[in-house]
């Protein structure tokens, strides 16, 4: 954008009580046909994510890669591993002791186990923050004052104006109508 | 539930995770007020100048280690593995509680890790920084330890992949990576807490930058749930095979008294027991000073004093074995180092090892002294001589009394190697105290789902 401030609609916010009522929007609100939506929890609810229709396991890929990642890190870590070490004492540093073959594969074992849990390890982390862009230094949602208690004991459900059935008066009206309290409108703003 | 002694008043106490009446605010607020509202006291600031001193104690002794060289420490043919190898091991050995703790129980779902598992990892972090030390210095020039890691350089040589040394190179320092990550992931939401808590800029700054936008999004949760699990699922081989590797270091050799298959597993044994008994080394002055009974309850000491008798029997299963194996197999070297370790020159430090590591847990098998305060302290402090003496049993025992009477030698520790072992004492507990201060000792989420747990319970 050439202006020098920005001031869209983020999407419209409001508060629960409770985990179990934040779960109860939540189904509502993808009932009601709203795709771009999301919770916040100061903790993991358990079952929150299959109300918001997030699946775990080979179902849920397309929310969450985070373990196919995973096995690719381990794959890559552990054949990486062990041919790299046939690598270096076969071919580009081949040394005889005591006339036992250069490729000891089971001498290189322990280095292949530890180099496919470090592969899949880094690549749990670095690909759960990379699915959910973070480092994210800056989030409209940071700009209100009571979503702080996000963080704290705060339960929040956010509808986003990127959703196609995104209207502000109607998505206001269907969060009252859930039940939400301190109902607010999020503006992306500089 | 029925009534009777299994539900009276007295064991309910001793069995809470939490103790009752908290609530996702006050939770919150008790343990983030420690790092955010609490000013600095007279006891962390007398105890930081002490261990800060005793850390510039390590710093004096490598410099002296790197003017003089290795001649300093009381190593010499045929003991060329002194303090150095014993005081690694040991730290390893301590650093592998907390990811157990945090990893196994996790998976096994034990509630009462909770409250514990944060200084735990803490502690495998800084107990491991502290064993990393004893490589990087162990033969007195730190400026090869380059050696040690494959790389291309210009002198075109690469590490040799069949040697123990080297697996143990990759096995440590994975081991510290996937703690620091594990460590690393767990406070993401408690560093996003912190940040919206904080009052003053610089806090709000540095606490931001770590927390890197978290904000309990249930999307972002859904995939941290997961990347967390598949950590715990992850670091659990891992840590058994840490000590595993650590023990090929010796088994792998072929001198009496190390070559040996029960090594492996009665290392990792070993390394818990020592680990949880560091654990309660640190848990039990932490929640007296920062009055946190309430979440560091009787329930957690006494979970941890049965997983260390559970694992000082496994222990002692092994010191058992090693004797039984040595005289059935009729190997004469075998059999002579077993006279040697109770008859020989240290056998003094043989017979302390079994008093600590063998004889004083037994203490354990009663409930009032598993609910005892003062007496778990003073036993974990035993506990850990204990396994630094099994440590120092291994290394000089074995290398004094070898195959041929010609190479046989006497060890006797300087004053260099004391000052750089209490030294390292000295790193561990200031990285511990500048911790308490900084970071959530206790897992402020993790609470909270505690919190969520028990209201669930009574509805």
């Amino acid at each position: 954008m050439s202006t020098e401030t920005r001031n869209t609609l983020y999407g419209v916010i409001g508060e629960f009580d409770s985990a179990n009522a934040l779960m109860a929007a939540a189904r509502k609100i993808r009932e009601a046909g709203y795709k771009c939506f999301d919770a916040f929890a100061p903790f993991p609810i358990p079952g929150l994510s299959e109300a918001m229709g997030l699946h775990y396991g080979l179902k849920g890929w397309k929310h969450n890669l985070v373990p196919q990642l995973t096995l690719l890190g381990g794959l890559g870590g552990g054949l990486g591993g062990f041919f790299f070490q046939y690598w270096v004492n076969v071919i580009a540093y081949p040394l005889n002791v005591a006339g036992r073959p250069l490729n000891s594969w089971p001498a290189f074992i322990p280095v292949t186990f530890e180099l496919t849990v470090l592969g899949a390890s880094t690549c749990a982390v670095l690909g759960m923050l990379a699915l959910n862009k973070l480092p994210q230094p800056h989030c409209p949602l940071f700009t209100v004052p009571r979503f702080k208690r996000a963080t704290n004991d705060g339960f929040f459900v956010c509808i986003e104006s990127t959703d196609a059935k995104f209207s502000l008066a109607e998505a206001t009206k269907f969060l009252e109508s859930i039940g939400a309290k301190f109902i607010t409108e999020v503006r992306d703003e500089d | 539930m029925s009534e009777g002694p299994v539900n009276s008043p007295e064991i309910r106490r001793l069995a809470r995770v939490l103790e009752p009446g908290y609530s996702y605010a006050s939770v919150t607020d008790k343990i983030a007020s420690i790092v955010l509202t609490r000013p600095v006291s007279m006891g962390w600031l007398a105890g930081f100048t002490i261990s800060f001193t005793i850390l510039m104690v390590l710093l004096g002794s490598i410099a002296w280690l790197i003017i003089k060289g290795v001649g300093i420490w009381g190593i010499n043919i045929p003991i060329g593995w002194g303090f150095a190898i014993v005081n690694f091991v040991w730290w390893i050995g301590i650093g592998h509680a907390g990811t157990l703790i945090s990893a196994i129980l996790f998976l096994l779902n034990q509630q009462w890790r909770t409250s514990i598992n944060r200084f735990a990892e803490a502690m495998t972090l800084f107990a491991v920084a502290c064993a990393a030390v004893f490589p990087g210095i162990h033969v007195g020039r730190p400026w090869m330890a380059f050696y040690m890691f494959p790389y291309p350089s210009t002198m075109g040589m690469w590490p040799q992949f069949r040697s123990p040394l080297i697996w143990d190179v990759f096995a440590v320092s994975t081991y510290g990576t996937v703690s620091a990550l594990f460590w690393f992931v767990g406070l993401i939401p408690d560093l996003a807490t912190l940040r919206d808590r904080a009052t003053n800029k610089p806090a709000q700054i540095i606490y931001g930058m770590l927390a890197m936008g978290w904000r309990g999004s249930a999307r972002h949760w859904h995939r941290y749930q997961s990347a967390y699990l598949l950590l715990a699922g992850l670091a659990t081989p891992l840590v058994l095979s840490v000590h595993t590797v650590v023990s090929f270091d010796f088994a792998v050799g072929i001198v009496p008294g190390w070559h040996t298959t029960i090594f492996p597993p009665y290392f990792v044994a070993g390394a818990i027991y020592s680990g949880f008994a560091m654990v309660l080394t640190i848990a039990i002055p932490l929640r007296k000073a920062y009055g946190l009974q309430d979440f560091i309850t009787m329930r957690h000491l006494e979970n941890m004093a049965k997983v260390m008798l559970a694992t000082g029997l496994i222990v002692a299963y092994g010191y058992f074995m090693e004797f039984f194996l040595a005289l059935y197999s009729g190997n004469k070297f075998d059999v002579f180092l077993v006279q040697q370790r109770l008859h020989g020159p240290y056998s003094h430090y043989y017979f302390a090892l079994i008093l600590c590591n063998i004889l004083t847990p037994q203490l354990l098998w009663i409930q009032k002294v598993r609910t005892n305060v003062a007496a778990l302290f003073v036993m974990s402090l035993v506990i850990n001589l204990g396994m630094w003496l099994e440590r120092f049993v291994i290394v000089v025992i074995s290398l004094t009394r070898d195959f041929v009477p010609g190479a046989w030698g006497r060890y006797q520790a300087t004053f260099w190697d004391y000052s750089t072992f209490i030294g390292t004492m000295g790193l561990f507990v200031s990285l511990l105290f500048l911790f308490v201060r900084g970071l959530p000792a206790i897992s402020i989420a993790e609470m909270r789902e505690l919190v969520a747990h028990k209201s669930e319970d009574h509805e």
